[in-house]
């Protein structure tokens, strides 16, 4: 009988955890961006069965998923630097000219220099992901010494930079004919794309700064309450201009990664629209617009699924006048989705439903 | 002063029995005042005593529980400032409540411009015209058509005035006009009031300033716990009376700090101001608070408290002056400056400057102190043993660390700030008006704590509206008014010495 009891006890002991962890599942802010993602996945799988495969042919993986993560790299990695622009209650809507400015600069930097070891690839990486920091420099000083509102600070960059760019590949799109700079967009690390190992790197690199430092509670104050941030002594202004540099350089690796994928810079085209990707991306990933609360791996999540819209539009072979209204369709399909407020309607109309069965 | 039989003039304004009540506080109890065609009439209290709640019943900002109003006869019960004005009770407010970006002519129209007959277009031309006649019976020459905002306070605060003659109110209610006006301003002011008295307008006149009682009005109300203590005629009470009768004669006379937690006299400056100022925002002010020592600081709103705390903290930057802290000169030109040596503020904005109340408990309390150490992150470990330290020491009610600060009350909010700011230790800690909103237990339980750490040798500098607080918990009391330090009191004074220092008696 006591046997019988301890037992049952137990085994409600292990259901109430179960039911905990279910809940606190339930409750984690990345579980819709995910089911986003794998639903979009799970879709294409059904109406094309190879969608989802993965084959390993001359010592590299290929297949869809690869590659949706290898083109939504780029996005990625400016989605990372919006997302802390973001969480400070900023914005930066240059990311896509930063980019095509740096393209440019690399592009530039390896037509001039003649030689044929790995100096031009070390020299080109460092000019570009000056000029990114410079640009960000540049933003975050419009916001934080000029106090400009920063939609407007950073719309100047948005519309001088590619003009920028234009004069430093003097109006051409600048080819390029180098090897090792060809390997950042297409090159295989361990079988996977290169471009994945930069956006685990730049990821990593965050969140360790995030959680191993103060670095994190000091964004989430200033992002919550800048003015009680400041009376607490945390150098807000100081923070919030590193982390427009931090985007501008972002958005110069996205830049590097583009150009050495299609080997070429073009200053007009490269990142267009871009910016406007970015915040889809953290919206999509969970971060308040509003700044505070933010989710980088809710960002990479997000641009994934921008990436995977992306590429469901082409498989399943929309006509190319048309899609961006698909994918404005898909976008809108997702963001009801995440809404609370939908859920929980849909959730009471779920209920009522069920009430009326009953 | 002419002197006033008191049956002479008729009664215009007559309350009976007002009563209020917010929540659990009785603001206003059966309170009767009356109103005469032809007299200033000054209502006094100190804070919390029910003036702007009484002020609020008149002009219809507020409903009352009950009572009675009477304007001529006719009872009357606004339910909005527009309804109230329409009866014809104006009132000019502290802060004047015009539009600066309109012009003088607009101010004294807007809500009730003059129509053509044909089209119901507005008639500039009368507008203008009667804005001048308007301004010229106060003796006032302006440029019409500037805007409001070109003006002085002063100015602006004549126009809110004339708008107030222009509804052709029978009663004015004057809140605080003075606070925020020069000598001059002022005498003008009261040349203007004492023109609308002749003309047997009623004005009733709330003022923190015992001189300027004396100086214009006839007759006196005097409030206290939301009750009326009385009504006199000017002759009949000497200021001395008058601040008994706004105290309250049942209060100690002698309510000061305990004598065996004084600090040595001798005991070093934990912060020490020569002459520190800014223009525009504090004249020169001599401060020092030593080491376990716990100072004071009183006055009225906009007297300066607030502006000599924000250039102590690095708020705002001290244009001229010196300041030491701990011995040592320091140019504070951040709050982080401050925080790195060992000061600490519980600011006024709760809400605002103080909490961060998407943040958890262990967050709001780790937070300065981490913005102290800089970048080197604290572990997770040690965050929850210093929240939970501090929870249980101040007596915080949460469900735990964890929980988001905006779910607290505002006592536990209050005490979540005090215990960011003791978990660094400070040598000097600035509190802003820590007690306003929230209970008396919480007032108890901060206070306890406060005075402990003080006794262990943290100066305290401690800002209040309430002369008690200062007092009680007080070992000597600087005083601002007017945006200087009007001087210093040792502990133990009474309250109504405190009082009188900040009515500039």
């Amino acid at each position: 009988m006591a046997e019988t009891t301890g037992t049952m006890a137990a085994s409600s002991a292990i259901s109430s955890r179960w039911g905990r962890g279910l809940r606190r599942c339930l409750a984690h802010p990345l579980l819709w961006p995910l089911l986003t993602l794998i639903l979009l996945l799970a879709g294409n799988g059904l109406f094309n069965p190879g969608f989802l495969a993965l084959q390993w042919r001359d010592g590299h993986l290929y297949g869809n998923l690869i590659d949706i993560a290898h083109r939504a790299a780029p996005l990625a990695l400016v989605s990372l630097g919006m997302t802390l622009v973001i969480a400070l209650r900023g914005l930066d809507i240059s990311v896509g000219a930063v980019l095509a400015i740096a393209a440019t600069v690399a592009a530039w930097t390896i037509g001039h220099v003649s030689n044929d070891g790995l100096l031009p690839l070390w020299l080109a990486i460092a000019a570009a992901l000056a000029a990114g920091a410079l640009c960000g420099l540049w933003n975050g000083w419009l916001v934080v010494g000029a106090g400009m509102q920063p939609i407007v600070a950073t719309l100047i960059l948005m519309v001088a930079g590619r003009g920028i760019a234009q004069s430093i590949s003097g109006g051409q799109i600048l080819t390029l004919y180098y090897a090792p700079y060809s390997f950042l967009g297409n090159g295989f690390v361990l079988g996977l794309p290169f471009s994945l190992f930069v956006v685990a790197a730049v990821f990593a690199l965050l969140q360790l700064a995030l959680r191993k430092t103060a670095l994190g509670l000091f964004v989430r104050a200033i992002g919550h309450n800048p003015q009680a941030a400041h009376v607490a002594g945390v150098r807000a202004r100081a923070i919030t201009l590193g982390a427009y540099v931090f985007c501008g350089i972002a958005a110069a690796l996205a830049g590097l990664l583009v150009s050495s994928n299609v080997n070429s810079a073009d200053a007009n085209n490269a990142g267009l629209l871009l910016e406007l990707d970015a915040i889809l991306a953290v919206a999509l990933g969970g971060s308040l617009l509003g700044g505070g609360r933010f989710s980088l791996a809710g960002s990479l999540l997000g641009a994934l699924i921008i990436q995977a819209l992306t590429t469901t539009i082409y498989a399943i072979g929309v006509p190319p006048q048309v899609n961006l209204a698909v994918k404005a369709v898909l976008v809108f399909a997702v963001m009801l989705l995440q809404s609370p407020l939908c859920r929980g309607q849909l959730r009471a109309l779920l209920r009522l439903r069920a009430e009326r069965r009953a | 002063m002419t002197p006033v039989s008191p049956a002479a003039r008729p009664v215009v304004l007559q309350a009976r029995g007002l009563g209020k009540r917010f929540g659990a506080t009785l603001a206003l109890d059966g309170v009767d005042l009356a109103l005469r065609a032809g007299e200033v009439h000054a209502l006094m209290g100190q804070n919390g005593a029910g003036k702007s709640t009484l002020i609020k019943l008149l002009t219809g900002v507020e409903r009352p529980d009950r009572g009675s109003v009477e304007l001529d006869g006719r009872v009357i019960a606004p339910s909005t400032p527009m309804e109230a004005q329409r009866d014809g009770i104006g009132t000019v407010y502290q802060e004047v409540n015009l539009c600066p970006n309109l012009s003088v002519a607009e101010n004294l129209y807007a809500g009730r411009y003059p129509r053509r007959r044909r089209l119901r277009m507005i008639d500039w031309r009368q507008v203008r015209d009667g804005a001048r006649s308007l301004l010229r019976q106060l003796h006032l020459e302006l440029d019409v058509d500037a805007p409001l905002g070109s003006y002085p306070v002063a100015i602006r605060q004549m126009v809110a005035i004339a708008r107030a003659l222009g509804v052709s109110a029978r009663v004015l209610i004057l809140d605080e006009p003075t606070s925020s006006l020069d000598e001059g301003e002022v005498r003008e002011l009261f040349r203007v009031i004492a023109q609308l008295r002749e003309r047997g307008m009623a004005i009733l006149f709330v003022t923190h300033f015992l001189d300027q009682v004396y100086a214009v009005s006839d007759r006196i109300t005097v409030l206290r716990d939301g009750c009326r203590v009385g009504e006199y005629a000017v002759a009949d009470l000497p200021p001395a009376a008058l601040v008994n009768a706004m105290v309250g004669r049942d209060l100690p006379t002698v309510a000061g700090a305990d004598a065996e937690r004084a600090p040595p006299p001798d005991a070093p400056p934990a912060i020490d101001a020569q002459g520190l100022g800014c223009r525009g925002k504090l004249h020169p002010v001599d401060l020092q608070v030593r080491r376990g020592e716990m100072l004071g600081l009183g006055g009225l709103l906009g007297s300066g408290r607030t502006e000599l705390a924000r250039l102590l903290f690095g708020l705002d930057r001290a244009e001229r002056g010196e300041l030491r802290i701990g011995g040592e000169r320091v140019e504070l030109k951040h709050p982080a400056d401050a925080v790195v040596r060992g000061l600490a503020l519980c600011p006024e904005e709760r809400k605002t400057d103080g909490i961060v109340a998407e943040l958890s408990v262990r967050e709001n309390i780790v937070l300065a102190l981490q913005a102290r150490q800089g970048w080197r992150g604290m572990s997770r470990a040690r965050q929850d043993e210093l929240a939970r330290q501090l929870v249980q020491a101040l007596g915080i009610k949460a469900a735990d660390i964890e929980t988001p600060v905006g779910l607290l009350s505002g006592g536990n909010q209050q005490k979540v700030m005090l215990a960011r700011w003791l978990v660094t230790e400070p040598r000097l800690l600035i509190l802003d008006e820590p007690t306003r909103g929230i209970d008396v237990a919480a007032k108890q339980e901060l206070m306890a704590e406060v005075t402990r750490r003080a006794h262990a040798g943290m100066a305290v500098l401690f800002i209040s509206a309430e002369t008690g607080e200062l007092t009680r918990w007080c070992d000597r009391i600087a005083v601002m008014r007017e945006r200087r330090k009007a001087g210093e009191l040792p502990g133990g004074s009474t309250e109504a010495r405190v009082l009188a220092m900040i009515a500039g008696d």
